[in-house]
């Protein structure tokens, strides 16, 4: 007998008990429902990590030198902190060194971050705003859409003049309905003029990143707002990923070169990249990868023995008819095969429902909260494989019990 | 002399029942040749079942020989079995055993499909084994649509399909009406004229009074094997009454 023509006889005998059907794959397709989901959204947030996330932090293909580490992959202990905290700083003469000798193509920026107030200096204000103090190369290594007016130029962040570019959630609450470009605001208490408006960036994990301020590092903040002459990232973007070890290896060399390290010495500045710092979460991921689904297919195998045990009295239901096959020249083989098919292709049915229920449940977690989703290929093709397997792996033994039946004993069933 | 199709010699059945062992059969010579239609006999506990399942080879003898157009039997494995009931035999019983939820068309390739045939041979052949049997026009019929009568000739077409070397009739009319029984007798008489085997295990005389050989079985034992005139069935095929249709 042919498998196409068992498939067909399965989906017959679907359609002719559809209830049964229904509480026979019940368990497979809760179990896939969600196992898609989860393997879904674990997908959403490792995309979101890797693009998003420290995207947005380090920037694409760059890399990223600090005294001390961004994100750290490993518990910080004490002792760490205490090390990191003995570092020298980064000076704007360090960052420029650095620029001036480093050999692998690329661009590099530096800048210091420090939270702080900004007014319009007749009442308005916006507090807790990211005021970055960016060097001249600071826009030119990011992706920046401007809403109105301009980024800074090289001269006027050389210069230090006190120009500013605001983000929305700060230029919005200063000036309602109007063009806050060519008006004066004041941050930490220096006037700055705003030359530019930069779009809509939403949020990142519930962070506002339209609540920042822009200015040039060596403008009136430097040394008021910000520690005087320093650095805290030096970013060197490179144009292609390939590049980005060898720019890595560079910076570490010059790093050491410039702080006189020996070479028994340890570093003592962090270079990194957004592939580094997310050593952590590839690890959460690869383990919630693993171990979500596995916690998931406890369901699967609930779902087996549901099937098999159907499938078992779906066996002595059908008794007579095996008798009848049997005695039409049915061999045991063809006998397996039918209940194997059967139970497979119910659960595979189950599998597809499944599949369906689970994408629709990642949307709706998605449209309910913050976590993305994202519909793997892989999850989908692994929810077929064991939606089916899960059948094949329950429907053995009852197969195999009508297989093993006598013909003579089967037709006299009733 | 032609070999013959179903030749049995000193066939014994063994049951073991723990402690006793029953002997259904006990030693069983007959020889069946082409084209005969013979009636097997006997009352209940005389073996005819036992026996039948060994002629049909759905089981296989405990002592003896039995060979069925050629093939020997005994010691064949599950799979050769199978084969052979697929080959050579055709199964009529008197329940119909025709299964429920597929249409007389899709009864009727069943056997074909075990037989490894390709969809389109086996729709035609199925189609014309209907036709033979006079159901052209009830071929995308249930079971439970059809009557008593046409489900057996929906049987009887199944078993024609394979072109079996013989049919092989357990009551066949067991479950009908004597109208409907002579019909199907009928129909048997016609197929034997046509030159198929008939063998039909039987405990009515006035069923086995339409074959021209009757072997009746005792204890296991052949008691009688005697050639007869048949009687013609009362209602000749294609000259159906209105009331055997239904």
């Amino acid at each position: 007998m042919g498998g196409r023509e068992a498939v067909r006889i399965a989906l017959q005998n679907i359609r002719a008990n559809k209830l049964r059907a229904f509480f026979t794959v019940l368990g497979t397709v809760v179990g896939v429902t969600f196992l898609i989901a989860v393997i879904t959204l674990l997908k959403g947030m490792d995309a979101y990590m890797k693009e998003e996330f420290a995207g947005r932090i380090y920037g694409h293909n760059t890399v990223l030198v600090r005294r001390v580490p961004e994100m750290s992959s490993e518990p910080v202990t004490e002792a760490t902190w205490r090390e990191w905290m003995r570092r020298p700083l980064w000076t704007h003469e360090d960052a420029e060194w650095l620029a001036a000798n480093v050999r692998t193509p690329g661009m590099l920026a530096y800048a210091y971050d420090e939270t702080g107030r900004v007014s319009d200096g007749r009442g308005r204000e916006v507090s807790g705003v990211r005021v970055v103090g960016g060097s001249a190369n600071w826009f030119a290594i990011r992706d920046l859409e401007f809403e109105a007016g301009r980024p800074f130029s090289r001269h006027e962040a050389d210069r230090g003049v006190a120009v500013v570019v605001l983000g929305r959630d700060v230029a919005d609450p200063l000036f309602p309905g109007r063009n806050p470009v060519g008006q004066t605001v004041r941050i930490h208490g220096f006037p700055y003029r705003v030359v530019g408006v930069m779009e809509k960036q939403g949020t990142l994990f519930g962070m506002s990143m339209d609540r920042v301020a822009i200015v040039p590092i060596k403008g009136p903040a430097n040394g008021a707002l910000f520690a005087y002459n320093s650095v805290e990232d030096i970013s060197f973007k490179v144009p292609e990923t390939p590049l980005m070890e060898e720019a890595q290896s560079e910076l570490i060399g010059l790093g050491r070169t410039l702080r006189g390290l020996r070479p028994a010495e340890e570093n003592n500045f962090s270079v990194e990249t957004a592939e580094s710092s997310l050593g952590f979460w590839n690890r959460v991921a690869g383990f919630m990868l693993m171990a979500l689904p596995a916690l998931v297919s406890i369901s699967l195998l609930v779902g087996a023995v549901v099937i098999m045990n159907i499938m078992l009295v779906s066996v002595s239901q059908r008794t007579r008819e095996i008798g009848i096959r049997k005695s039409l020249g049915a061999r045991r083989k063809d006998v397996l095969m039918q209940f194997m098919i059967e139970a497979g292709t119910l659960s595979g049915v189950g599998g597809l429902v499944g599949i369906g229920l689970g994408i629709g449940l990642a949307q709706l977690v998605t449209a309910i909260s913050p976590l993305p989703a994202r519909v793997s290929g892989g999850a989908i093709a692994l929810a077929i494989f064991l939606g089916i397997g899960v059948g094949l792996a329950a429907g053995v033994y009852p197969a195999w019990r009508a297989s093993r039946l006598d013909p003579i004993v089967a037709l006299r069933s009733e | 002399m032609t070999p013959p199709i179903i030749l049995a010699r000193g066939l014994e059945k063994h049951y073991d029942l723990g402690a006793e062992t029953v002997r259904a059969l006990r030693g069983v010579d007959l020889e069946i040749h082409r084209n005969e239609y013979v009636a097997i006999m006997g009352p209940s506990g005389s073996g005819k079942s036992t026996f039948m399942n060994l002629i049909g080879c759905l089981d296989t003898p405990s002592g003896g020989e039995y060979v069925l157009n050629g093939h020997p039997v005994a010691g064949m494995s599950d799979n050769e079995l199978a084969r052979v009931r697929n080959r050579e035999i055709g199964f009529v019983f008197q329940t119909f055993n025709l299964l429920p939820r597929s249409t007389a068309l899709e009864n009727v390739e069943l056997p074909l499909v075990y037989a490894g045939l390709g969809k389109g041979e086996r729709r035609r052949r199925a189609r014309e084994a209907l036709e033979h049997v006079g159901l052209g026009d009830r071929m995308d019929h249930r079971p439970n649509q059809l009557s008593g009568g046409q489900r057996q000739r929906v049987a009887i077409a199944r078993a024609l399909v394979t072109r079996p070397s013989i049919i092989l009739a357990d009551e066949p009319t067991g479950n009908l009406d004597s109208v409907t029984s002579e019909e199907i007798m009928g129909l048997f008489a016609r197929l034997h004229d046509e030159g198929q085997t008939i063998i039909m295990v039987t405990h009515e005389p006035d069923i086995a009074s339409h074959a021209e050989r009757v072997v009746t079985l005792r204890d296991g034992r052949i008691e009688s094997d005697r050639r007869q005139t048949p009687v013609a069935p009362g209602v000749e095929w294609g000259h159906l009454p209105a009331a055997a249709e239904a």
